[in-house]
């Protein structure tokens, strides 16, 4: 796979924050319709990695390439979501004083400008579109509950939902199960693998149960780079992944 | 856009509309056509007094919608309005003609004083009231968009934006002191003879602005509504509760934030061109820092992120100001600063956002009732307005979980 056939492309991309590298040459090549697992022990880079992605990150040195030919560290957070690079943040992040339709509704795919949501009258396909989402992330009887009186849970799954909504072509996943009960990391898991069929999708996560039950291609970060890159069983067998997450 | 102006009614607007109405209409009724000895005469200053009441109502209003709604603290809104202000007192200057002191039919007083030759180039096109009702616009909002285009696309968020609004506000206050500006300096604008070619100090015209306040205030509350009901004001409280987040849905916060706050200023610009025909006078001092603070206790008593709380705090504080100042004139700061306090502590929602939240209680309340005896329905959550409000509004059984309700940062 070169650069120009891949969905995401990062090469050599270095971040560096008052001395601390967070990241050190990182390589990382992302193929359309791709799913992708990352796990790293703390520290290892990947929420920095995916701040680099999406903008919020300036790369000190490297190349970030979205779709083949797009250069992302030339754009800002807002153009990156609408080039189709979806997130979800590590702490559930949903509006909190917007109700679970609202929230939806803001997702959605439309125009973003101040004019257009000025004027924006709700259509019946995106009223379409958001039955479809509460249905999928189970939440159609919480519609009108404000965000701020769901679960822990449940606002995972909301911002999942607000993801899907964004129709990207790439989702980034921030620790999806966290603080979720082993029914709930099992459906996650469901529900991303179902994702994974139409997008793009890269998982990070401390959970080893849950990245087997997604079984597909593992990288493991260290250290702000690529330890080792292979099926599950793969680099659990490597020894240097054992040292890393056992500690020396 | 039909859609877009229908959003802006429901019942709580209608209340608020009707009550507008009334006043409106009664208080310069009550005014001209009461004879003064009955009971329901309005005395005249009583009008131009309640009238300065309701330019300072349109002011909170502008507050709210930025500081309510998207969470920008403006320290320095006082600015827009006396630069509204300015402008208004410049066409009425240029209305004296040779009724001044000086008897000059171009210049004003205060540059003849100064041994001016000849008006400065900005004072032209101020003897058109159209022009002069441009600026009112103008002035306010295009400072308000360079000033916003900067600190807004800088990212400058919190207590550093509130900061450098008050040092803007200051700024200009230093600046209009001086003589050489060319705006009346320390003696501002003032011994205005008449607007629209009506005596200034008659009671007609007092009666006159006073509906044109009213009006204003109507309709710049019906935009703010239509605003804060549609799509793009769903935008604006998801800003003020997660403005990073805002930003990986795609939406551009630095754009959202720039027309709420330009449009927030020419509100307030409006408010202060209303604000210098009923008092007479504008002066640097409008400008103080210590000004704006007010206004955004008004809002804070009121209620933020409501509108109508805004209208309503500030009305009442000034209400108690001008009793204060009159029957216990040393202790009027203290009792404002103790209100502040008061509220902070004990109604941080304010007037309107407590009484709404209780109505909301006590109507689940009835309805738990209701269904236990065996009558009515189900309890279920309340019908939650989308975003109207600064606080979240939660159901008794949730207060507990109050504490995860506040608004978090992205991280």
């Amino acid at each position: 796979m070169t650069r120009t056939t891949s969905l995401l492309y990062l090469d050599g991309v270095s971040v560096s924050f008052d001395g601390f590298k967070a990241l050190n040459e990182l390589s990382l090549m992302i193929a359309p319709g791709e799913m992708r697992a990352i796990i790293g022990p703390n520290g290892a880079g990947k929420t920095t990695m995916m701040d680099v992605i999406t903008g919020k990150t300036r790369p000190d040195t490297g190349e970030v390439f979205f779709n083949g030919t797009i250069d992302l560290t030339g754009e800002d957070e807002a153009s990156i979501a609408e080039l189709g690079v979806g997130r979800k943040f590590q702490k559930p992040t949903v509006f909190e004083s917007h109700t679970v339709w609202d929230n939806l509704e803001l997702a959605l795919k439309a125009p973003r400008g101040p004019f257009n949501t000025l004027f924006h009258v709700i259509t019946g396909g995106e009223k379409n579109r958001i039955e479809e989402l509460l249905d999928l992330i189970r939440l159609n009887e919480k519609r009108a509950e404000l965000a701020a009186n769901l679960s822990h849970g449940q606002k995972q799954w909301l911002e999942i939902g607000m993801l899907l909504a964004q129709d990207p072509k790439l989702l980034l996943v921030d620790e999806p199960a966290a603080g979720m009960t082993d029914a709930e990391t099992a459906e996650t898991a469901d529900l991303l693998k179902d994702i994974a069929k139409d997008h793009s999708v890269v998982v990070v996560e401390h959970d080893m149960d849950f990245v087997r039950s997604l079984g597909v291609k593992v990288t493991v970060l260290h250290e702000g780079s690529v330890l080792a890159e292979g099926s599950l069983d793969h680099v659990s067998a490597d020894e240097r992944v054992v040292e890393v997450y056992l500690g020396r | 856009m039909s859609s877009f102006l229908f959003r802006a009614m429901d019942a709580r607007a209608g209340v608020f509309l009707a009550l507008m109405a009334a006043v409106i209409i009664l208080v310069p009724a009550c005014n001209l056509f009461v004879p003064e000895s009955s009971p329901f005469h309005v005395p005249t200053y009583a009008v131009t007094l309640m009238g300065k009441y309701l330019t300072y109502a349109l002011l909170a209003l502008a507050v709210d919608l930025v500081w309510g709604y998207c969470g920008i603290l403006s320290l320095g809104h006082a600015a827009f309005f006396a630069l509204g202000g300015y402008a208004m007192g410049m066409y009425l200057m240029r209305q004296i003609g040779t009724r001044g002191v000086y008897g000059d039919p171009i210049l004003p007083d205060f540059m003849v004083f100064l041994n001016w030759q000849e008006l400065p180039w900005y004072w032209y096109g101020f003897d058109m009231f159209w022009f002069a009702a441009l600026m009112v616009l103008l002035v306010p909002g295009v400072l308000a968009f360079v000033f916003g285009w900067f600190a807004f696309r800088s990212r400058v968020t919190g207590v550093y934006l509130s900061i450098i609004t008050q040092a803007l506000t200051y700024a200009l206050l230093l600046a209009f002191f001086r003589n050489d500006m060319g705006f009346g300096g320390n003696n501002g604008l003032t011994d205005f003879k008449d607007v629209l070619g009506f005596d200034i100090q008659a009671d007609t015209t007092r009666a006159g602005l006073f509906a044109a306040s009213g009006i204003a205030l109507v309709i710049c509350f019906l935009i703010c509504r239509s605003i804060t009901r549609s799509k793009l004001g769903k935008v604006l409280v998801a800003v003020r509760d997660a403005e990073s987040r805002t930003r990986f849905l795609g939406y551009r916060v630095e754009h959202y934030k720039l027309f709420v706050w330009t449009l927030s200023a020419m509100m307030a610009g409006i408010a202060g061109a209303l604000y210098v025909p009923q008092v007479g006078i504008i002066n640097p001092g409008e400008f103080a820092p210590a000004n704006s603070i007010e206004v955004v206790i008004w809002v804070a008593v009121g209620g933020r992120g409501t509108l109508v709380g805004a209208v309503l705090g500030a009305v009442l504080v000034n209400f108690a100001k001008t009793w204060f100042t009159a029957a216990l004139p040393d202790i009027w700061l203290f009792a404002l600063g103790g209100l502040f306090v008061f509220v902070t502590l004990f109604l941080p929602k304010g007037i309107v956002g407590t009484v709404s939240q209780g109505w909301t209680a006590l109507r689940q309340r009835k309805i738990s009732s209701d269904f236990s005896e065996g009558s009515g329905d189900p309890p279920s959550q309340p019908p939650q307005s989308p975003g109207a409000q600064a606080n979240v509004e939660k159901p008794a059984s949730a207060i507990s979980r109050a504490g995860a309700a506040h608004p978090q940062p992205a991280e």
